[in-house]
């Protein structure tokens, strides 16, 4: 993660997670980035990465996917899983920091 | 002469389960046996094994060993626990809607304000100001 912000890049995680679940989330896992809570799926559905009832109580979620926005808030690079075991690995989401320029 | 304790069944069975149980909590926590469980497999590979050879001597030598019963239960058990991790892995995982209607590059990010994990606001604004770029990683929660 520090090579996240060596570069000036910031990590936001986002799912319908109450502020006490990521707390809890963060601290047993020592994640020190900011948790971000969506539990009206609002801006999940904004950015079309709605996986609907699929939480434990048939809730709709958000389904695993990673955005990278420019401070120009330009999406620069997208990675969509179709599984959802397998998120971006942490070399792909720096190499398409690194085709950022600027 | 009274038969022996069959161990290979019990042990073989044993890694079964650890096959089983160990892949949330150790190895998804690593890209490398994540995306591929192989490590997983592998254990399912020697469990199976160890349990092939404690049945096959159960009813080879059954003077010796013990555990044609249990053997042959635990073995069914163990296919049944394998065929839901395989399944769970190559099927189950894989539910999960089109990405069609996902945000594509070269998209205006659509600005949002979120609450953190201590309950203040979090504009996307805020974010991108002091940083070249801001990655946002949607995950479905309850972990």
């Amino acid at each position: 993660m520090g090579e996240f912000h060596d570069r000036g890049v910031e990590v936001v995680a986002i799912s319908v997670d109450s502020p006490v679940e990521s707390r809890k989330l963060c601290q047993s896992r020592g994640y020190s980035f900011p948790f971000l809570s969506d539990p009206n799926t609002e801006v999940i559905r904004q950015y079309g990465v709605l996986h609907p009832k699929a939480g434990e109580d048939g809730q709709d979620v958000a389904r695993p996917a990673e955005f990278l926005v420019d401070n120009a808030g330009t999406i620069r690079w997208v990675n969509l899983t179709d599984d959802i075991r397998v998120r971006a690995r942490p070399e792909a989401v720096l190499g398409a920091i690194g085709r950022l320029g600027g | 002469m009274k038969p022996h304790w069959n161990v290979a069944i019990w042990a073989g069975f044993a890694i079964v389960i650890v096959a089983l149980v160990s892949y949330i909590p150790i190895f998804a926590l690593f890209p490398v046996t994540r995306d591929v469980p192989w490590a997983n497999y592998l254990l399912f590979l020697v469990g199976g094994g160890l349990l092939t050879v404690g049945v096959r001597r159960a009813f080879r030598d059954p003077e010796h060993y013990r555990g044609k019963i249990s053997g042959s239960i635990l073995g069914a058990l163990s296919v049944i626990l394998c065929g839901f991790f395989v399944g769970s892995i190559l099927y189950f995982a894989k539910q999960i809607p089109s990405a069609e209607s996902a945000l594509r590059p070269g998209q205006t990010a659509p600005p949002f304000v979120l609450q953190d994990t201590t309950g203040k606001q979090v504009a996307s604004s805020d974010l991108l100001k002091g940083h070249r770029a801001v990655v946002l990683v949607f995950y479905r929660g309850y972990w």
